[in-house]
């Protein structure tokens, strides 16, 4: 097969593409459709840091990138295509950056922006291969339907502790994510990275997996990862396969779908689009400073994890993992006035309204957590 | 007897354990038996109503149960079961 290709390699580029050409099944021909192929990376994080990097590096011709994220210091453990002077600055500047010192010769289009019903079809139209690094289910379902509606494959990856899956969606009318899933967890009963932490090598090895299914859709060459889910599993270095279908009850691919337009993805899956406003019970990290400054009598309980207690504490704070609390509840006194805290307050509402369920009557909710302590009252406690 | 391969998000709910060998003849009895042992499970497993949850999928070897007999999918001595939920990280 031969197609026609109008630009050619220039001398730099031989000698770049120089391992890629002397291979049969990519040579000049396939380094061509390298440079010819549009490929979007949604995400400049832990999966698009080695995608946004090797993709380069293999000369696809045009990257872009969605991404509305800065680079902190928590990043840098997993997110390799940026380095700690970008501490602070754009994900898109940053990664653009590295992509363009690997190789000039790639065009960035940069998307400052969170993909969105309003602009994802817009964004996505232009592109041949869509690839989702993205780190939640709204905008995971989001991708899928409008590479679905668009008839684009959905290179997808996704991540947890030591854990990932792999798989092409909607790869000439195959299986998609909500074949696989048809409807996402509600919101706090799965956790993120942010709670739950990740292996930051992992990312590495799973964007590389959807790094190589992309270049071996641009190439043609090979078996996609299509209608087969590949689970990672680091601890015990074992790869397995399954088997995916296409549901012919799809809502947006199968026989008679129902999704013919993009939906309010936020709504499907539960997730308020704004945080809500602070709720009753709350305290500040200054008022709990101001009253252990006093010598108020109060019972401080920390419900983070053990691992978690070990890295920083607050003085006095008592360790009641949230999930012992139902057995050692107990061990508190209802009559006592008791502060909680976690690490940002998501885990602490939810022992607030427990203790409160469980008839304390002073209870209330540090806001921000330790981390807020750190933020206001004493830099010396890391945040993490 | 059939293994049951537990996800790292559902370990802490069985005893940090990353497999369990346990006896039944379908993957409901097995999913039972599972939930009996470590009852923190059910409740990630199965809706109030007593429904396999939508974002937990169990497979049969390689095969998803929903493309078999669901539940009452039979379960041989040599099978291993796959409990596979979704996870959404990527960053």
């Amino acid at each position: 097969m031969s197609t026609p290709v109008a630009a050619g390699l220039s001398n730099e580029e031989i000698l770049r593409y120089s391992r890629h050409l002397i291979i049969p099944e990519v040579g000049m021909e396939g380094q061509l459709k390298l440079k010819e192929a549009k490929v979007l990376l949604i995400g400049a994080g832990g999966l698009g840091a080695p995608l946004g990097l090797y993709l380069a590096a293999a000369g696809v011709g045009r990257l872009g990138v969605v991404d509305f994220d800065v680079v902190d210091f928590t990043n840098l453990q997993r997110q390799v295509i940026h380095g700690t002077s970008d501490v602070g600055r754009k994900k898109l500047d940053s990664a653009a950056e590295s992509m363009r010192e690997i190789n000039p010769n790639v065009r960035i289009d940069r998307f400052d922006t969170a993909l969105s019903s309003e602009n994802a079809l817009g964004i996505l139209k232009d592109y041949d291969v869509v690839v989702d690094g993205t780190d939640n289910f709204p905008t995971r379902y989001l991708v899928n339907d409008a590479c679905v509606l668009l008839g684009k494959p959905n290179v997808y990856g996704s991540i947890f502790r030591f854990e990932g899956q792999a798989t092409v969606f909607a790869y000439r009318g195959g299986p998609c994510y909500r074949c696989l899933y048809p409807e996402p967890p509600p919101p706090g009963l799965v956790p993120s990275c942010a709670e739950g932490g990740v292996l930051g090598i992992l990312p590495g090895l799973i964007g590389l997996v959807q790094a190589t299914e992309a270049v071996k859709l641009i190439l043609g060459i090979g078996e996609p990862l299509a209608g087969r889910l590949l689970l990672y599993d680091a601890l015990n270095m074992r790869f397995r396969e399954l088997k995916l279908r296409r549901d012919p009850e799809c809502p947006v691919c199968g026989d008679h779908p129902s999704i013919r337009e993009l939906i309010d993805y936020h709504q499907f899956c539960g997730v308020p689009r704004q945080a809500a406003a602070p709720a009753e019970g709350q305290m500040e990290v200054t008022e709990l400073k101001a009253k252990m400054d006093r010598g108020d009598k109060f019972v401080l309980v920390d419900v983070r994890e053990p691992h978690e207690y070990e890295i920083c504490r607050i003085p006095g704070s008592r360790l009641i993992p949230l999930r012992d609390l139902p057995k050692r509840v107990g061990e508190l006194n209802p009559a006592d006035e008791i502060v909680v805290h976690c690490k940002s307050g998501g885990r602490s509402a939810k022992a607030v309204e427990f203790l409160t369920k469980a008839g304390f009557s002073t209870v209330s909710n540090l806001s921000g957590g330790i981390l807020a302590w750190s933020e206001k009252v004493d830099p010396k406690v890391p945040k993490y | 007897m059939p293994r049951i391969l537990i996800p790292t998000p559902l370990r802490q709910y069985a005893g940090n354990l990353d497999s369990v060998e346990l006896n039944g003849k379908t993957v409901g009895e097995l999913l039972g038996a599972l939930t009996a042992e470590y009852d923190e499970l059910r409740r990630h497993l199965y809706t109030g109503e007593g429904k396999l949850r939508s974002f937990v999928n169990i497979y049969v070897n390689d095969e998803d149960i929903r493309h078999l007999d669901k539940e009452a999918t039979s379960v041989a001595e040599a099978d291993t079961i796959s409990i596979v939920p979704s996870i959404a990280g990527g960053r």
